[in-house]
C-alpha cells in the first residue's frame, strides 16, 4: 500500500473511526436539525403574526381613520423586520448568548431561539410578498358573497399565497439549516462545533471539515429534492 | 314573480351618500333608491364614480357619509351585520374573480354552506340546477382556468345567485370580454331580467340598457346628473353633458 493512501487512511481512522467519533458527528448532525426545525417553528409563528399585522396595516382604506392598535403593531413589526435583517446573524447570536441570556446554560434552547426570531424576520416577509400577490378581487368576491374575513382567509386567499411562496419557504429552510453552523459561537456542539473539537484533538484538519461540508451538502440536496416533489404535487392537484 | 304590490316599495334606499378618496370627492351627496323588480341601469363617463357608487351599496367601498337601507335595515349603522345582509345581494364583477383553487361546484357551494345557508348536498343540487339554466353542467367538475372569459362570467353570475340574493349587483359584467363572448353573458342577464330579479347594472352595452333598463341613471362628476326611463334618458336626453356623453359612445 503506497504511503500517501496508508496517511490518508489513518486520517479518515483518526477523524471518524478512533473514540467512536462518528458518533459525535451523528450527535452534532442531530443538534444542527433541531435547531433548524425549533428555529423553523418559532419563524413560521413570528412571520404569520407579523405578516398578518403587515397586511392589515397596508390594506386600510385610504379615506378612513386609520385604526390606532394595527399602526403600533405595525411600527413594532417594522423595527423588528428592519434590526434583524440589518443586522448579521452571528452578532445577534453574540448579543443573544453572551449579553442576554448570558447566566442561561441552555445553549440550545438560546439557539433555537435566536435562529427563531431571526428567520421570522424573512418568513415575515415571504408571507406578505405571498398575501400581496393576491388580487385583491379575491377577497371582495368572497366578501361580496357574505362570507366573513377569516373564512375567506381560509378557503381562498391563504391556500394561493401557500403555493406562490413554496419555493421561497423551501430556500429559507435550507438557509436556516447552514445556518445553524453559526451557533458554534455560543459553544454549542452542532456539527461544525464538532469537526472544530475533533481538529483540535487530532490535529487532522482535512478529514473532519471536509467530511462536515460533505454531510450539509448531503442533506441540503436531499431537502432539495423534497421540497421539489412537494410543489409538483401542489401544482398537479391544481390541474392548471 | 314581481308582485306589483312591492313595485312601489324600495328595496334599497340611498341618502345623502358622500364618498371621498383622501381628498378626492367621488360621490357628492347622492339620494337615490331601487325598487324591488327594478333593473337600474348606470352609465357615465369613465372615473365619474359608478363602480363607487355599486360598491358602496353592499359595502365595499364605506361611505365617507349618507345613510343606505336595505329592506328598510340601515346598512350603515355601527350594529348592522354587514355579513349577513351581503349574502342576500350578489354581485358580479368585471373580471369575474372566480376562485381559481376551486372547481366550479365548489366556487358556486362554498358560500352557502361556508354561511350555513344550505347543507352541501342542498347546494349542490342548487349549483346543478343554475349550471344547467346557463347550459355548463358539464362544467361542475373542472378549474375556472380552464374555461373561456364568457363561461367564467356566466358561473360567476351561478355563484352570486346561488345565494339566492334579493337583488345583483352587476359591475360592467361584459368589459372584460372578447366581442363574440358579450352576447351569452347579456343573453344570461336578459333572461334574470325576465324572472324578475331586481338589478343594478353598470354597463356600456347601451343596447343592451335601452332593452332590459326600467330606469337609467346618468353618473357624471359624482352626481346623478339625470335619470329616466331608457326612452327618456337615449332618446330625448336634455342635460349637456349627458348629450355629449350619449354622442361618443352611440
Ligand atoms: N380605492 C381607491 N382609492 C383612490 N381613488 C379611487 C379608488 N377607487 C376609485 N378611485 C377614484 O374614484 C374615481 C371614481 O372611480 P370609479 O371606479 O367609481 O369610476 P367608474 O365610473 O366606475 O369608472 P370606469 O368606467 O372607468 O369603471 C376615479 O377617479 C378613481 O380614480
Ligand atoms: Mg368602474
Amino acid at each position: 500500500m503506497p504511503a500517501w493512501m496508508l496517511k490518508i487512511g489513518n486520517a479518515f481512522y483518526q477523524s471518524f473511526i478512533m473514540a467512536d467519533r462518528w458518533k459525535r458527528f451523528l450527535s452534532g448532525l442531530g443538534v444542527s436539525f433541531t435547531v433548524t426545525l425549533g428555529a423553523l417553528a418559532i419563524g413560521i409563528v413570528l412571520g404569520v403574526l407579523v405578516a398578518i399585522v403587515r397586511t392589515q396595516h397596508d390594506q386600510q382604506k385610504t379615506g378612513q381613520k386609520p385604526n390606532r392598535l394595527i399602526s403600533v403593531l405595525n411600527v413594532i413589526c417594522e423595527i423588528y423586520v428592519t434590526v434583524i435583517r440589518g443586522t448579521p446573524m452571528m452578532v445577534q447570536l453574540l448579543i443573544m448568548g453572551l449579553v442576554i441570556f448570558a447566566a442561561s446554560r441552555n445553549l440550545i434552547g438560546i439557539a433555537i431561539l435566536s435562529l427563531g426570531i431571526n428567520s421570522g424576520a424573512y418568513v415575515s416577509e415571504i408571507i406578505r410578498s405571498g398575501i400581496m400577490s393576491i388580487d385583491p378581487g379575491q377577497m371582495e368576491a368572497g366578501r361580496s358573497l357574505g362570507m366573513s374575513y377569516p373564512v375567506v382567509m381560509k378557503e381562498i386567499i391563504i391556500p394561493q399565497a401557500i403555493k406562490n411562496i413554496l419555493p421561497a419557504l423551501g430556500n429559507e429552510l435550507i438557509t436556516l439549516f447552514k445556518d445553524t453552523s453559526l451557533v458554534t459561537v455560543i459553544g454549542l456542539a452542532d456539527l461544525t462545533k464538532v469537526a472544530i473539537q475533533i481538529q483540535a484533538k487530532t490535529y487532522q484538519a482535512f478529514m473532519p471539515f471536509f467530511g462536515i461540508a460533505a454531510m450539509y451538502l448531503i442533506v441540503v440536496m436531499i431537502l432539495t429534492k423534497l421540497l421539489g416533489i412537494l410543489e409538483r404535487r401542489l401544482r398537479r392537484s391544481d390541474r392548471r | 314573480m314581481t308582485d306589483v304590490n312591492s313595485q312601489g316599495s324600495a328595496l334599497i334606499r340611498v341618502e345623502h351618500l358622500t364618498k371621498k378618496f383622501g381628498d378626492t370627492l367621488v360621490l357628492d351627496d347622492i339620494s337615490e333608491h331601487i325598487n324591488e323588480g327594478e333593473k337600474v341601469v348606470i352609465i357615465g363617463p369613465s372615473g365619474s364614480g359608478k363602480s363607487t357608487f355599486l360598491r358602496c351599496l353592499n359595502l365595499l367601498e364605506i361611505p365617507t357619509s349618507g345613510k343606505i337601507w336595505f329592506n328598510d335595515q340601515e346598512i350603515t349603522s355601527q350594529n348592522a351585520d354587514i355579513n349577513k345582509i351581503r349574502c342576500q345581494m350578489g354581485m358580479v364583477f368585471q373580471h369575474f374573480n372566480l376562485f381559481p383553487n376551486k372547481t366550479v361546484r365548489r366556487n358556486i357551494t362554498l358560500a352557502p354552506v361556508r354561511t350555513g345557508r344550505m347543507t352541501q348536498e342542498e347546494a349542490d343540487q342548487k349549483a346543478m340546477e343554475l349550471l344547467q339554466r346557463v347550459g355548463l353542467q358539464d362544467k361542475a367538475d373542472d378549474y375556472p382556468a380552464s374555461l373561456s372569459g364568457g363561461q367564467k362570467q356566466r358561473i360567476a353570475i351561478v355563484r352570486a345567485m346561488a345565494m339566492n340574493p334579493r337583488v345583483l349587483l352587476f359591475d360592467e359584467p361584459t368589459s372584460a370580454l372578447d366581442p363574440e363572448m358579450v352576447g351569452e353573458v347579456l343573453e344570461v342577464m336578459r333572461e334574470l331580467a325576465e324572472d324578475g330579479m331586481t338589478m343594478a347594472i353598470v354597463t356600456h352595452e347601451m343596447g343592451f340598457a335601452r332593452e332590459v333598463g326600467s330606469r337609467v341613471l346618468f353618473i357624471n362628476e359624482g352626481k346623478v346628473q339625470e335619470e329616466g326611463t331608457p326612452e327618456e334618458i337615449f332618446s330625448h336626453p336634455k342635460n349637456p353633458r349627458l348629450q355629449d356623453f350619449l354622442s361618443k359612445v352611440l
